[in-house]
C-alpha cells in the first residue's frame, strides 16, 4: 500500500479505523521526501521532529475518538507561512536565518485540527515568479520532467503533491501562483475569493491580490483543505465574514444545467496547440455532462498583465520595506552608516526579480508618476472586475486555459522578464477581479507534461466551482497520477 | 526611452538598494521595456472610473480597545541582527 | 516685530490618544516600560503581520472632529507614507492622506493684540506613531518600539494665524478641547500633544505666501512662542539682508533659544503615499456621528458662556473655572449643592486651587471634596462660622476628612450669636481701649474696624462680626 498515493478521505477512514497510524503515515511521507527531494528540491525546511511529535499527538486524538477532518494527515506549507519556532525564509536570502515567533492563522487552524506539518515548501522569492527559479534555496524541478520548471511561485507546493511527498499543501496565489504550478505539475490547485482565507501570518507580496489556497492530488482533498482553513479572521481586516459552506456536501451535485462561459479573449494565438486541444476536449466533456457552454467576452483581458505588474509591484515595494536589517533578517553593515546598512542589506538580501519588482513599484508610486501608473492601473482594475461581474450575470462559471504552454524548460525565460510576466495572462485577471479560480488536470502533452484547465467561479462560489471540478474529475482520467521518480 | 539611467539610480536610492553598475544597466533596459508595455493602459479611457483598491467590497474592520499580551522582549529580539540591552541596535542615526 | 511684514503661521498638532491599546494591535500603550516589552508581530513590523484598526481611535477622532466644528467624512481611508527610518518598523507609516476622517473645521480665538478671529482646521486624521530612537554615545543608536503604532490624531490648521500669540491661543484652545474630551492627557513635555509650526512672512498686501520654515521639537507653549518669534525675526533678517528664505525643517533648541536647520541632513522626501491595501475604508454613518455628538461633554466655550450668563460669574472667574475640565467638574458638583455661585467660585479659585498647587495634588484627588466644601459654605451662609473660621475648618477637613459640622462641633467653632455674650466682649474691648473709643465717638469712623477686630480676637474668631459691628455702633450712640 502506497500511503502517500491515497486521498485524504481514504486515509482518514484508515486512521479512524486504526488500520494505519499518523506516525506511519508521517514516516512514509518523510521517507518519500528523503527519496525524492534531492531531485526535486521541493522543500526548504523539513520539520521532522515537530512532525513526528504532531503525529503522535494526532494518534492519541484519533484513539480518543476526537478526530477533526485533518487529524493526523501529513501536509506541508509554502515557506511564506509563519510557523512558530520554524524557519520562514520566503525563498529569500534576507530571511535566511529567520525563525518565526508566531503562527499564521491558517497554520494555527491546521494545528488545531491536528494536521501534521511536515515542512516548508520551496517558492519563488517573496512569491515573485512563475517558474520557481527565483528562490534562494535553488530551483524546484518539475516531477514530470526534471529539466523543466514546476511553475511558480508555489512550485514546491505543487511539486510536493505531484511527487506524493505529502497529501496536500498550502500555497499562495497573487497572479496565478497556485493555479499555474498546479497545471504544470498535474495537480489540483485552488485560489479562493479574496478575503475567503486569512492572510494573517502570510508574508505579503501584493496585499490586495494575495490569497491562500490548497493544492492536492484530487478535487475532494482540495475541498477538504479549503474548508479547514477558510473563514473570517479578526486579525486580517480584509478577511470576509461570510459563512464557510460545507464544500464536501455539495461536491457530487454535478454540472447538469450549469452555464459555463468561454471567454473568447482566452482562446487566442499564442496558446499552444496541445493546450488548446486539451482545453477543447474539457469543454466537450462538460457539454456531455450536461452543462450549457456559451461564449462570453472579458474585453479588458489584454490589459490585465500591465495592470497587474503596476499594482502588484507598487504594493510589493512598500511591503518589502520592512526588510531593512534592523529587527530581523540578514544584515550587511559595511560601516557606511545607517543608509549604507540599509542599502547593502537589501542589495545583498534580495534576488534580481525581487529587486526588479521593488524598483518598478517604487517608480510607479513615486512623485509625479502615481496618477499615470498606480492610479491608472487601479481604474483599469475596475474595468477588469466589471468584465467578470458582467460575464457572471450570464453564466455560472468560466472555463479557460491556465497557462499558454505546458511547463517550460529551466532557464528558458529567465532572460526576459516581460515574456515571463506575459505567461500569466490567463491567471492574473482572476486576482484582479478578486474572485475564485482553480486549475485541474485535463490532459498531457506529447512530452508527457500535464496540462490544466482553469475554472473561474463567482465571488465566494467556491462550492459551485469545486462541484464542477469534481464532476470533470470523475468523468475523466487525468488526475491523481504520479510521475515515476 | 521611458526611463533614464539617472531615474533608475534615483529610484534605487528611494528603495534603499545599493545596485552595481551592471545591475543598473540591466534594470534600465528591463524597466524601460516593462514601462513601454504598460503604456498600453493609456489606450483605455478611464475618465470617471472609480479605482479599485479591493476587488471584494469591504469596510469597517475594527478591533475593540482591549489589551492583548505582548510577545515579550525575548521573542521580539530573537531575530535581531544586533542588540543593545532590550533595544535593537543600528548604526548611528545622525539628526 | 517689523511692521513691513505680515507673519503667517500654520500649525500641525499631533495628539496622542488615551486608548488602552495601540491603533493597529492589542499591545498596551503603557509608557515607561522596558524597551520593546510592549510589542507584537504587528507593531514590530514582522513579516506577515497585519494591522486591525482600534475602534476607539475612530470614536476619538469623531469626537475631536465634532468638537472642532469639522465635517466627519462618511468614508475615509488609510494610506501608507513610505520612508526608511529605524523607528519605523514597516518602512512606512500608516496614516491618512486622501480622504481623512475630519475636514473643514475651525476654532474661534481671541488675543489682546488682534482681537477675535476664526482659525480654520484643514483636516484631522488618524495615524500611528513611530518608535523611539535613543542616541547612545559611540557609533550606534538604539531602537525602542514600545511607542510604535500608538494612536495619534494629527490636526492641521489653515495658515490663518498672524502672530505667535494667535498661535498660542489656538493651541491652548485645541489643547483644552482634547483634554476636555478626554481623548488626550495633554502632557506637552511627555509628547502627548506635539506641535510643529509652519512659519513664513510676506510684505503686507502680498497675496502669495512666503517660503515657510517648519519648526519642530516644540514641547511647551512657552517654547512654541519663543520659537515662532525667533523664526519671524530670523526670516525678516534674511529678507532685509537681501537674501531669501529657504524651505526647510528647523529644530528649536530651547536651552539656547535658537533654531537650527536640518537641511542637508535629510534628503528630499518622496513619501509615495498610496491607499493601504491591508486596511479597509472607515465608513461612518450619520447615526454614529449623532450618537457621538449626543455624548459629547459640554465644551469649554459653551461652559464659559453658561458660567457668565447663567451663573453670573465674572469673565475672570469663568475663565479660571473652565480652564480644565476637572476644575469645572469640581465647581459644578459644588454649585449644585450650594447656590451662591460667586461664593463657590471664590472658594474654588482661592483655598482649593491654592492648596492643590502648594501640595502638588490634582483636583480629582483633592482631600476636600466638593461635597465637603459645600458643608463649609453652608455654615458660612447660615452665619454659624465666619469666613476666617471657615478657612481653619477647610484645613481641618484637608487633614482629617471629617465634615465641617463635625469639626465645628468638636472644636467649638460655632459663631457666638448671643448678643449678651458679644456685648460683654464689646464692653471689655472698649474698657481696654478707652482712648481709641473716644476718637471713634468723635467721628474717626474707620476705627470701627479696629474694634471689630479686637472683638474677634478676644472671641477667638467666634463672635459674629456683623453683630459685633452693630453693638459697637450702639455703644457710640449711647
Amino acid at each position: 500500500m502506497q500511503l502517500n498515493k491515497l486521498t485524504i478521505s481514504q486515509l482518514r477512514a484508515k486512521l479512524i479505523a486504526g488500520e494505519v497510524s499518523s506516525l506511519e503515515l508521517t514516516r512514509a511521507c518523510l521517507e518519500r521526501i528523503a527519496a525524492t527531494d534531492d531531485k526535486l528540491n521541493a522543500f526548504i525546511t523539513i520539520c521532522e521532529t515537530e512532525a513526528l511529535a504532531a503525529a503522535e499527538a494526532a494518534d492519541k486524538r484519533l484513539a480518543a475518538g476526537d478526530a477533526a477532518p485533518l487529524t493526523g494527515i501529513p501536509l506541508a506549507v509554502k515557506d511564506i507561512f509563519n510557523v512558530l519556532d520554524v524557519r520562514t525564509t520566503c525563498g529569500s536570502k534576507i530571511l535566511d536565518n529567520y525563525i518565526s515567533p508566531y503562527d499564521a492563522t491558517v497554520v494555527a487552524k491546521l494545528r488545531a485540527q491536528g494536521a501534521v506539518i511536515i515542512g516548508k515548501l520551496n517558492m519563488d522569492e517573496f512569491a515573485m515568479g512563475s517558474s520557481n527559479e527565483n528562490s534562494a534555496a535553488g530551483s524546484v524541478k518539475n516531477p514530470w520532467d526534471l529539466q523543466r520548471v514546476p511553475g511558480g511561485s508555489s512550485g514546491g507546493s505543487a511539486a510536493a503533491v505531484a511527487a506524493g511527498q505529502v497529501l496536500a499543501t498550502l500555497g499562495t496565489d497573487t497572479g496565478g501562483s497556485i493555479r499555474q504550478p498546479a497545471s504544470h505539475c498535474g495537480v489540483v490547485g485552488l485560489k479562493p475569493t479574496y478575503g475567503r482565507i486569512s492572510r494573517y501570518g502570510v508574508v505579503a507580496y501584493a496585499s490586495s491580490l494575495d490569497q491562500v489556497g490548497p493544492l492536492a492530488s484530487n478535487v475532494e482533498d482540495c475541498a477538504l483543505l479549503l474548508g479547514a482553513v477558510a473563514g473570517y479572521d479578526p486579525a486580517d481586516s480584509t478577511s470576509v465574514d461570510t459563512p464557510v459552506p460545507d464544500y464536501l456536501a455539495s461536491l457530487k451535485d454535478g454540472v447538469k444545467g450549469k452555464k459555463i462561459g468561454l471567454p473568447k479573449e482566452y482562446f487566442i494565438e499564442g496558446l499552444a496547440a496541445e493546450v488548446k486541444q486539451a482545453v477543447t476536449a474539457a469543454i466537450e466533456t462538460y457539454r456531455q455532462l450536461g452543462a450549457e457552454i456559451v461564449e462570453v467576452s472579458l474585453p479588458h483581458t489584454d490589459y490585465a498583465v500591465a495592470c497587474y505588474y503596476l499594482i502588484a509591484t507598487a504594493e510589493a515595494s512598500s511591503n518589502l520595506a520592512r526588510y531593512d536589517g534592523v529587527r530581523f533578517g540578514v544584515r550587511k553593515d559595511n560601516g557606511d552608516g545607517l543608509v549604507g546598512m540599509y542599502q547593502h542589506t537589501r542589495a545583498a538580501g534580495f534576488g534580481d526579480e525581487v529587486k526588479r519588482r521593488i524598483m518598478l513599484g517604487t517608480y510607479a508610486l513615486s512623485s509625479g508618476y502615481y496618477d499615470a501608473y498606480y492610479l491608472k492601473a487601479q481604474k483599469v482594475r475596475t474595468l477588469i472586475r466589471q468584465d467578470f461581474l458582467t460575464a457572471f450575470e450570464q453564466v455560472d462559471l468560466l472555463l479557460t486555459p491556465v497557462a499558454p504552454t505546458p511547463a517550460f524548460k529551466l532557464g528558458e525565460k529567465t532572460g526576459d522578464p516581460l515574456q515571463m510576466y506575459l505567461s500569466d495572462i490567463f491567471t492574473i485577471p482572476v486576482n484582479l477581479a478578486g474572485t475564485c479560480g482553480m486549475s485541474l488536470p485535463c490532459g498531457s502533452s506529447s512530452d508527457g507534461l500535464p496540462i490544466g484547465v482553469q475554472l473561474i467561479g463567482k465571488p465566494f462560489a467556491e462550492a459551485e466551482m469545486l462541484q464542477a471540478a469534481y464532476a470533470f474529475e470523475q468523468a475523466t482520467d487525468f488526475g491523481g497520477k504520479f510521475p515515476p521518480l | 526611452m521611458k526611463i533614464s539611467r539617472e531615474e533608475v539610480e534615483h529610484v534605487a536610492r528611494l528603495a534603499r538598494l545599493a545596485l552595481q553598475p551592471a545591475e543598473l544597466e540591466a534594470l534600465t533596459e528591463q524597466m524601460d521595456a516593462i514601462l513601454g508595455y504598460v503604456e498600453k493602459l493609456n489606450e483605455l479611457d478611464t475618465e470617471g472610473i472609480i479605482p479599485t483598491a479591493h476587488a471584494v467590497p469591504m469596510e469597517n474592520a475594527f478591533r475593540e480597545d482591549l489589551v492583548k499580551p505582548s510577545i515579550g522582549i525575548e521573542r521580539a529580539q530573537q531575530n535581531a541582527p544586533s542588540k543593545d540591552g532590550s533595544c535593537f541596535k543600528v548604526p548611528k542615526v545622525i539628526e | 516685530m517689523d511692521s513691513k511684514y505680515e507673519v503667517v503661521i500654520g500649525l500641525e498638532v499631533h495628539v496622542q490618544l488615551t486608548t488602552k491599546t495601540k491603533i493597529f494591535c492589542g499591545c498596551s500603550k503603557d509608557f515607561g516600560q522596558q524597551p520593546n516589552s510592549q510589542t507584537c508581530p504587528v507593531c514590530l513590523g514582522l513579516p506577515g503581520a497585519l494591522p486591525v484598526l482600534n475602534r476607539q481611535v475612530v470614536e476619538d477622532a469623531i469626537k475631536t472632529g465634532l468638537a472642532t466644528n469639522c465635517q466627519i467624512a462618511p468614508r475615509s481611508i488609510f494610506a501608507r507614507k513610505n520612508y526608511f527610518y529605524p523607528d519605523l518598523p514597516k518602512g512606512y507609516q500608516i496614516s491618512q492622506f486622501e480622504l481623512p476622517i475630519c475636514e473643514h473645521g475651525w476654532l474661534n480665538i481671541e488675543t489682546e493684540e488682534l482681537g477675535k478671529k476664526r482659525i480654520g482646521i484643514t483636516r484631522i486624521h488618524m495615524e500611528e506613531d513611530a518608535g523611539k530612537l535613543l542616541h547612545a554615545a559611540g557609533d550606534s543608536s538604539s531602537v525602542d518600539l514600545n511607542r510604535a503604532c500608538t494612536p495619534l490624531l494629527e490636526a492641521v490648521s489653515e495658515p490663518d494665524m498672524r502672530s505667535a500669540d494667535e498661535a498660542i491661543a489656538y493651541l491652548k484652545q485645541l489643547h483644552q478641547i482634547v483634554t476636555y474630551l478626554g481623548v488626550c492627557d495633554g502632557n506637552l513635555e511627555e509628547g502627548s500633544f506635539r506641535c510643529d509650526a509652519n512659519v513664513s512672512i510676506r510684505p503686507w498686501g502680498q497675496k502669495e505666501l512666503g517660503t515657510r520654515a517648519e519648526l519642530k521639537n516644540l514641547n511647551s507653549f512657552r517654547f512654541i512662542k519663543q520659537a515662532i518669534e525667533y523664526e519671524v525675526e530670523r526670516q525678516i533678517e534674511v529678507l532685509e539682508e537681501g537674501g531669501s528664505v529657504v524651505q526647510e525643517t528647523r529644530l528649536f533648541d530651547a536651552e539656547q533659544g535658537v533654531s537650527r536647520s536640518m537641511r542637508g541632513k535629510e534628503e528630499a522626501h518622496d513619501y509615495r503615499y498610496f491607499p493601504d491595501p491591508d486596511l479597509v475604508p472607515v465608513v461612518v454613518a450619520d447615526e454614529w456621528v449623532e450618537r457621538v455628538r449626543s455624548e459629547l461633554p459640554e465644551l469649554p466655550a459653551a461652559k464659559l458662556q453658561r458660567y457668565r450668563d447663567d451663573l453670573g460669574l465674572p469673565d475672570y472667574d469663568a475663565g479660571v473655572l473652565c480652564a480644565e475640565r476637572p476644575i469645572a467638574e469640581y465647581f459644578e458638583v459644588l454649585v449644585a449643592r450650594h447656590a451662591n455661585a460667586k461664593l463657590c467660585s471664590n472658594w474654588v479659585m482661592g483655598e482649593v486651587l491654592r492648596s492643590l498647587k502648594e501640595k502638588q495634588i490634582a483636583i480629582a484627588d483633592c482631600p476636600v471634596s466638593p461635597e465637603l466644601l459645600a458643608g463649609i459654605l453652608q455654615r458660612i451662609a447660615d452665619n454659624s462660622i465666619s469666613g476666617k473660621i471657615a478657612k481653619t475648618v477647610f484645613e481641618e477637613i484637608w487633614q482629617t476628612g471629617k465634615t465641617a459640622d463635625q469639626i465645628i462641633e468638636e472644636q467649638g467653632l460655632k459663631q457666638v450669636t448671643d448678643s449678651g455674650a458679644i456685648e460683654a466682649i464689646v464692653d471689655a474691648v472698649i474698657a481696654a481701649n478707652q482712648g481709641q473709643f473716644e476718637e471713634l465717638k468723635a467721628g474717626k469712623e474707620k476705627l470701627i474696624g479696629f474694634f471689630v477686630g479686637q472683638v474677634m480676637k478676644l472671641s477667638k474668631g467666634k463672635a459674629n462680626p456683623g453683630m459685633a459691628n452693630q453693638l459697637i455702633k450702639k455703644k457710640i450712640s449711647e
